[in-house]
Parts: structure tokens; sequence; C-alpha cells
């Protein structure tokens, strides 16, 4: 009996979560342009509407630069939409038919009706019924909540590879927790999101929150938290392709993710045993946990060793 | 009846238990919202919600009484498990529930399917939070009414008001969730169960009170400790939003989310009724039939009064969270962000 081998995932990189400055975002991606064996970038503004001049200052270039290194260049959009001019940004981009979009907020959803569109991990898209209600108006691309398990990640990809949508899962750096009206970062230096001074430009990794008998627990970016481990399902590389999943997602770390992608590029194509890129991912962290806990149904937190 | 007439100032009330409901209906609830046994509904705990036999029993006896039983399937059915949710959700209808509260994109579309003719609530779990996004579910599955995530002002809310087409329901009174609800998984990276799929905040499974050498008590959620409190302190209960934790500029710890505060919108009641708002949501399914008693019936009599054209007696509501500190959230304020 023949076996086909599943197909070979995408590698993508998902939005800059944290507020790194213009300079430091044109330097991060033409390195990625470059060197980074990334089939596909998401950029754009996802967090904090307040920081999204900051963001569209560097991005014509950055665009053109990716574009210029051969990847595809897909525009996120903002995760919560509230003020006016987060409504106005959403509903401008997924007007803009020459962009590729992926919604992050049932906001864009309304303008989005029957254009393609990319449905992004901050949709809640958990089943199938979900998915197919999105198709229905134009989705053809899915990237699942990091908190996602591991059967169920398999009946989206299986029922994706049946409708001929793209089902794209997180598989590398800090998952994204929870998001708030607040501003975190604001608070803990005696201010409010709308008088912030950008406090959180000087956290490019985060700002990490302790519990009091001394264990790193979550980092703040904003009105967003995010876990203080990175997810890293370099084990199941295998297993997420054999699935049917298209894509995976690598979030942008304080760490070399050109590196980071290589390991992840070995893996999907079989050139690297996941015990070593594990390792390498391990060194390459540093002192950053990582984590594979929401996949295998056990606390997010938690770093499973995969079974001989 | 697709054209009913808008509601005004309907109290809407929790029913963890047919007993808390029966409470609820008695102290003047116009409606109360409940959920099964299972984690079709956000407040799955033990020893909470409702077997099929007893919501039948429960609706009848609201119904008797002229109060509206809403049903809440307002989490999100993980691809394997969607049978669950909608098998509630018919017999929900097959029960005569008058309202499903929902916040998963695919329970709507069955729901909206199956049950024409039911009237849908979206969910704060679905955390529409702008016209577009209430207008997407309106177009969508008809929905009926919204209920707010607690994120904005007053006159945020007014302004939604016209430019939505369906009613508008306001938490005015309980627990405060500080996270963008339908979008924490805070609980899940700590112990494994998710809020979203599974219905839990801070399981009490998952939670432990620790004496330390000190004298001092930790409280701790999985693996992580969320506070600790001084031998005289009260301990609160260990939600990771409610926590201290150190941060470099805090390193003395501090409430970095939220102080543990509760929602108390008693004195906003005549100004959210002009902006808008058809319904009031109490928050508390967890809670004793004495409390939904004296909860339920100061607000009854507070709304009775706004309707009439009469000041409420604000001591009455004020007292509601005596010995506890209470917020206007960010119903007063945008400052609070």
């Amino acid at each position: 009996m023949t076996q086909t081998r599943p197909a070979r995932a995408a590698l993508t990189l998902g939005p800059i979560a944290y507020h790194w400055s213009p300079r430091i975002r044109r330097d991060f991606y033409a390195r990625i342009a470059d060197e980074a064996p990334i089939d596909a970038v998401y950029v754009g503004e996802v967090v904090c509407s307040k920081r999204a001049p900051f963001v569209e200052d560097a991005l014509p270039e950055v665009v053109e630069r990716l574009r210029r290194g051969g990847k595809r260049v897909i525009h996120s959009s903002l995760a919560e939409v509230m003020l006016p001019r987060e409504r106005k940004a959403t509903a401008a981009l997924v007007a803009e038919d020459a962009l590729e979009v992926e919604i992050n907020n049932a906001a864009g959803l309304l303008g989005a009706d029957g254009r393609r569109h990319r449905i992004g991990p901050f949709m809640n898209v958990y089943n199938a019924e979900t998915l197919d209600e999105l198709v229905r108006r134009g989705a053809e691309h899915v990237c699942l909540p990091v908190e996602m398990r591991a059967p169920s990640i398999a009946l989206m990809a299986a029922r994706g590879q049946q409708i001929g949508v793209g089902i794209e899962v997180q598989v590398f750096g800090r998952a994204p927790l929870a998001t708030s009206a607040r501003c975190y970062h604001a608070r803990a230096h005696g201010r409010t999101k709308d008088n912030c001074r950008f406090l959180c430009e000087k956290d490019r990794d985060g700002m990490p929150l302790t519990t009091r008998d001394g264990s790193p627990f979550l980092r703040v970016n904003g009105i967003q938290t995010l876990s203080e481990t990175y997810v890293a399902l370099g084990d199941e590389v295998a297993a997420l392709q054999a699935m049917g999943v298209s894509h995976l997602r690598l979030m942008p770390e304080l760490v070399d993710m050109v590196a980071v992608a290589r390991l992840f590029d070995g893996l999907r194509c079989g050139t690297m045993a996941p015990d070593e890129a594990t390792a390498r991912l391990a060194e390459l962290s540093a002192r950053t946990p990582l984590s594979n806990g929401f996949y295998h149904g056990k606390p997010g937190h938690r770093h499973l060793v995969a079974q001989a | 009846m697709p054209f009913d007439e808008p509601a005004i100032a309907e109290l809407v009330c929790p029913a963890g238990t047919p007993a808390a409901l029966r409470t609820a209906v008695d102290a003047g609830a116009d409606a109360v919202y409940c959920g099964f046994q299972n984690e079709t509904n956000a407040r799955n705990f033990p020893g909470l919600n409702f077997t099929p036999e007893e919501l039948e029993a429960s609706v009848a006896y609201a119904h008797d009484r002229g109060a509206k039983v809403l049903l809440a399937l307002n989490t999100y059915p993980p691809a394997g498990r969607f049978a669950l949710w909608r098998d509630a959700a018919d017999t929900g209808a097959r029960l005569g529930v008058d309202a499903f509260i929902v916040a998963d994109i695919g329970v709507a579309a069955h729901i909206a399917r199956a049950h024409p003719g039911k009237r849908l609530h979206l969910s704060v779990q679905a955390a529409a939070s702008s016209p577009e996004a209430i207008r997407y579910y309106c177009n969508e599955f008809g929905v009926r009414r919204v209920v707010l995530p607690r994120i904005l002002t007053i006159p945020e809310i007014r302004k939604i008001k016209r430019e939505i087409p369906c009613e508008i329901e306001t938490f005015i009174f309980g627990n405060h969730g500080l996270m963008v609800e339908g979008r924490c998984s805070l609980t899940n990276y700590a112990t494994g169960c998710s809020t979203n799929m599974d219905g839990v905040c801070s399981p009490a499974a998952d939670v432990e009170y620790a004496r330390e050498e000190d004298g001092s008590l930790s409280t701790r959620l999985g693996a992580f400790t969320i506070d600790r409190f001084g031998p005289g302190d009260t301990a609160g209960y260990p939600t990771i939003c409610k926590g201290r934790y150190l941060a470099p500029a805090r390193p003395e710890g501090y409430y970095a989310f939220e102080e543990p505060v509760s929602l108390n919108l008693s004195q906003l009641l005549p100004e959210l009724i002009d902006a808008g708002v058809n319904a009031f949501k109490i928050e508390g399914r967890q809670r004793s039939r004495s409390y939904i008693r004296t909860v339920v019936s100061t607000f009854r009599d507070a709304v009775d009064d706004i309707r009439a054209g009469v000041l409420p007696d604000m001591a009455d509501l004020l007292a509601l969270t005596e010995g506890q500190k209470q917020t206007q959230g960010a119903f007063e304020t945008k400052k609070w962000r």
C-alpha cells in the first residue's frame, strides 16, 4: 500500500505584536526578506491603534522589501475595534482591493462581505460550522486560536482540505492570551491609555510579570497579555502536516528569527530531527522557556517531551 | 413576533439553579438567564445549572409569572464537540425558552437556520464592541439584542445605539471582568481548562490556598501564585486578572490588571436608559439565593422608580456592595482605560 507523503506546509511570519520602532522594523524585515525561508509575512499593527501611525510609517518600504525577497505580504487588521479611528482603519483596510487582508475583528467582516480575505487568530474559529459560515462570505484562509487542542486542529485541517481553505497554526512565539480595553503598560506607570506616552516602546520584549514567589508568568504588551513562554511546536510539525495543516506561523520575538525559521524549514522538509530542532530552539530562546501544553490539552505553559 | 416592541429597562437576572430561578422571578426579574449542566455555557461549575427536566419546569414557572427565560449557549464549541451545542439549542427550543444567548458564529448560524422564530441575543463573549461588528451579527443571523462588552463609556453606548438595528443589554452589577470576554485564555494557560471551550474561569479544582512559613497565605491557580495575603488579610479567590504581581517598575507587587472590585452602575441607571440601553444584566449565576433575592428586589424597586419618574433610593443600591470595593468601570470615564 502506498502512502502519500503529506504536503509540505508553508511557513509564515505573523505580525509583530510589540511596539518596535520603525527603524527596528525596517531592519528586522530586511533580514527576513533576504535570509529567512519564509513564504508569507503578515504586517501591520494588530494590538494598539495608537501605535498604528508609527507602524504605517515604515510599512511601504517594508512591504516592497519583502516582496522583492519573494514573500507574499498580508495586511493584518486590529484585534480590538471600538474607537472611531479603529473603526475607520478597519473599514479602510478591508475595502482595499489591491491588498490581501487578514481580519482579526468581526467589525472587518461587515465590509469584507464577498471579498476574498483571511481570518486571523483573534476571530475565534473553533469549529467547522463557523469556518463554513465565514468561507461562504469570502474567507479563504484561517489561522486557528492559539489554545486549540490537537484533535480539533486535525478536524479543522481536514475540513480545510475538503473545501480548499488554508488552515494555519502558530508554532512559535509567545501565545496571545488576552486583550483588554485598558492599557496595562500605562497602568504599571500610573498612567492611562490616553496619556500613555508610548511607554511600551521601551519594552521590546514585553513587560514581564512575575508572581509574588518569583515565577515568571506573563508579558504585558500594552492592552495585550502574552505568555511568558514561547509556544514551540517543533516536535509536532510532522503531525500537523499529516493532519493537513497548510501553514505554520512563527511570531516575531527578540531572538534570531532567521535561525528559528531555518529550524522550522528543516522540520517541515523532514531534513532535521525534531529532538535536535527543539534542543536548538531552546538554545536560541535562552532564558525563555518553551511550551506546547495547549496543543496537548494540558496547561498552556507546560512543555511536554515527545514520547520516543 | 418579529416586530415586538423593544424592551424598556428589562431586568435580566442570573439563575444558577432552579431554586435561584424561582427566587429571581419572585423578586421581580423580567427575565432570567441560565444554562445546561455542561460546557455549552460560560458558568460550567459543579453544582450549577439545569437538567432539561429542570429547565422545562423552570420555563413553566417563569412563564406563569410573566418572566422570560434566556438560555446561555455562550461558549465556543471546539471541532468534534459541536453536537453538544446543537443538541442544547434544539432542546432549549423544544422546551420553549424565549431567547438564546450565543457567542459562536457556528452556533448562531445553526439556531438561525433550525429555529428561525427564536430570538438570538449576542453574548458579551462575542466581544462585539463596534456598530460594524454588531451589524454583522444582525445581518447574518438576525440577532435581536447585543450584550455589550464592559469597556464602553455611556457616550460611546449612545453612539452605538444610533447605528445598530437591535436592542442593547449592559451589565450593571456583579463581578467585573477585565479582559475582553471571549478572548481570554489565561485560565487555560495556567490550568488546561479553557474559558472559551470548557466554560470555566479559575476552576475550583485547580485552586489552592497555601500557608507559608511566615504566616502569610498564598492563593494559587495551577502552578502559579496569584496573590499572597498577610495574616490579618482576607484572601480573595485566585483569578488571574485580579492577582498581584511584580513588574520592573513595581517591584513591591501590585494589581497589574485591576483591583478586586465589583461593578455597580446603580447610580447610572437613568443615564443608561437615556443612552438607549434596553436591558440591564445582573451578573452572578454562582451566587446564593439570598444574594439573588436582595439584589434583584433592590434593582426591581430602583427600575420601577425610574420608570415612574422618581429618583431611586441610592442608599439601598450602594449598600449592596457594602464592605466591598466597587467601580463604575469604563462606563463613567474613559480614564479607566
